[in-house]
């Protein structure tokens, strides 16, 4: 259902725990990285791969907001809104990406590309505004970093 | 200023490399524990520290080891909260992107004393650089004996693993912590059985906090004694401070419990941006009351002096805000995110966050009835220790103590005060 070398890995990651199940959340992250999204043929095989019920899987997807269900873009630009950024402007950055690519909150550039989220606190605080693309953190960010940034990413 | 647990930032991040960390004085406290230590001795020693969890409950950590079963027919764990997600808090990342051997040598030996053969590191999701920083660090301590069987020929065996949140604040909780390990939703457990006796898969389990497990090896090398002297009779140490929002340098300061809030504002932080005058701070994470300017005149940041203030400490995320600060529109934000945060077991936390952001929202749009900000404080009192776990507190602690202190930020927002104001303006 994955590729080998992640099949690899789920098998190793299994190994960590004395209960299958407990693999669930770093098996979603493999499906999430090989497929964009959570597909539902993924939420049936790590069901079947971990001893889980496929309602079970579905659960834990749901209430955790790193995973999604739909596909979305290549790169998602998740500003941070909650204090510390908000402080700093962080509306302006996101407001800012809104004008750029022409699309609000929670939608995905026609071509697929981008994704804007506003995002909870991101242990970032004292580097604030910030930024996450995907995994990569972008620290203290102006609206000029962010064209900077789109730009590279087009 | 002695310095613990920074000592090693300077070296932006090669101390993550096992030969700089040793150089530097690394790696020595465990085979001191295993060596010259019984178990018991260790809690020993860090009871004498009068070191107290760094993660915002504040528990004294010897006593939570001393609360673990000497015997246990299931295995015992050592989980370290590494979900750093209560906002105005990033100490933790820069423990463990600059340090992490110094955090894993911690939990080592809290592994020896408490006689527990696993750990896992549960680390929020969206740290997945520092997660590979840490199972990188963590097969170099494989590879040099300080992890897996016989660990320096002492007999103690000991495995770690890192294990990844997936974006949920209430997985800081710890008992919510220990679902989401064993691959369920993170609601929170009942508590009593707190999770030193029954935890993880029914096993005694000791949660810390990374700054807290960070400590232990400096407590072996130095002394419980020697650690608590640091800091004041009752909150020992040193603590790092997350400092946030409007000051001039925004950072992670290591600073002795006791240390006056305006001397970190001031000196570590170079002031308030644009010399502008100071309105207010929140000084332990965003779930803490605020304070005014005059109480932050007076606090010195440890435990019972927040407390004094009528705060807390926290997890020691110090958000400041200057004279151009709106508390309405910071409380607003930190009730969003609360709302959000909801796990949504229990009913009081559920709706009641719901219902203050939507007051909140027609307040905003200052169209507030007379009676809302009366109705803010209600709501909040219907939540405040009335909920299945903290969460709820944190949601209504911060309301409550801006509409105290910062009354007339919300009164603004009453339609009909903006009528009088109108009318008189006539
Ligand atoms: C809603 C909520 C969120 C929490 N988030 C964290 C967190 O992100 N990190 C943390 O160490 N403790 C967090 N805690 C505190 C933990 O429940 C627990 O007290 C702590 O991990 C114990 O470690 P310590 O004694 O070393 O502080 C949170 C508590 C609550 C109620
Ligand atoms: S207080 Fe909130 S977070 Fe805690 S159990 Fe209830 S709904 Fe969940
Ligand atoms: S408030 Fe934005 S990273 Fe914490």
């Amino acid at each position: 259902m994955f590729t080998q070398a992640n099949e690899t890995k789920l098998d190793e990651l299994i190994t960590h725990y004395p209960v299958k199940r407990s693999a669930v959340l770093p098996a979603l992250y493999i499906a999430q990285e090989e497929h964009g999204y959570v597909t539902d043929d993924d939420v049936k095989y790590i069901a079947q791969r971990l001893d889980m019920r496929v309602n079970e899987v579905e659960e834990v997807v749901t209430f955790y907001t790193m995973y999604s269900r739909k596909p979305v873009g290549q790169y998602k630009l998740q500003v941070c809104r909650t204090l510390s950024c908000a402080l700093l402007g962080a509306e302006k950055i996101a407001e800012h990406i809104e004008h750029k690519l022409d699309i609000g909150i929670g939608e995905t550039t026609k071509d697929g590309k981008f994704t804007l989220m506003e995002v909870e606190c991101l242990g970032y605080c004292d580097l604030a505004p910030c930024l996450q693309v995907n995994f990569d953190y972008h620290e203290k960010v102006t609206t000029e970093d962010v064209d900077g940034l789109i730009e590279g990413l087009k | 200023m002695t310095k613990v647990l920074t000592n090693r930032f300077h070296l932006k991040g090669r101390a993550c490399d096992i030969d700089v960390y040793k150089e530097t004085g690394g790696y020595q406290a465990l085979p001191k524990a295993l060596k010259e230590f019984q178990p018991d001795q260790v809690i020993e020693e860090v009871k004498k520290s009068a070191l107290r969890g760094r993660g915002g409950a504040g528990f004294p950590t010897g006593m939570k080891w001393g609360f673990v079963p000497k015997e246990s027919k299931r295995p015992k764990y050592v989980v370290c909260n590494a979900d750093e997600s209560e906002p105005g808090t990033g100490k933790d990342r820069d423990l463990m992107r600059y340090d992490p051997h110094q955090m894993i040598e911690g939990m080592i030996i809290a592994g020896y004393a408490l006689g527990s053969n696993t750990s896992y590191i549960y680390i929020r999701g969206e740290y997945w650089y520092i997660k590979e920083i840490l199972e990188k660090a963590i097969a170099q301590a494989y590879e040099r004996g300080y992890l897996g069987k016989n660990i320096l020929g002492s007999g103690f065996d000991h495995d770690m693993y890192v294990h990844p949140g997936a974006g949920a604040y209430i997985c800081g909780e710890e008992t919510a912590l220990l679902e989401s390990l064993e691959g369920k939703r993170g609601h929170p457990r009942l508590k009593p059985p707190f999770p030193a006796v029954v935890g993880l898969y029914g096993g005694p389990t000791v949660v810390n906090n990374v700054e807290t497990l960070a400590v232990v090896p400096h407590i072996i090398m130095n002394g419980g004694e020697w650690y608590k002297a640091l800091g004041t009779e009752k909150s020992g140490g040193t603590k790092l401070f997350t400092v946030s929002g409007h000051v001039n340098n925004p950072g992670n300061f290591e600073v002795p419990m006791g240390y006056p809030l305006m001397s970190l504002i001031n000196n570590e932080c170079g002031g308030i941006t644009g010399g502008r005058k100071l309105k207010a701070v929140i000084p332990g994470g965003s779930s803490v009351p605020i304070l005014n300017a005059e109480e932050c005149e007076k606090v010195n940041m440890d435990y019972e002096s927040v407390a004094a203030a009528g705060s807390m400490l926290g997890s020691g995320g110090v958000i400041v805000m200057d004279e151009t600060a709106d508390i309405f529109e910071s409380t607003m934000n930190i009730t969003h995110f609360y709302k959000h945060e909801s796990c949504g077991w229990c009913t009081p936390c559920r709706e009641g966050t719901r219902w203050l952001y939507k007051v909140f929202e027609r307040m905003k749009r200052y169209e507030g009835r007379p009676g809302d900000v009366e109705l803010l404080y209600d709501l909040a009192d219907k939540i405040l220790g009335k909920s299945f776990c903290a969460l709820g507190d944190a949601a209504a602690m911060p309301v409550q103590s801006a509409i105290k202190k910062f009354r007339e930020d919300f009164e603004r927002r009453i339609k009909h005060n903006l009528v009088q104001i109108g009318k008189a303006a006539d």
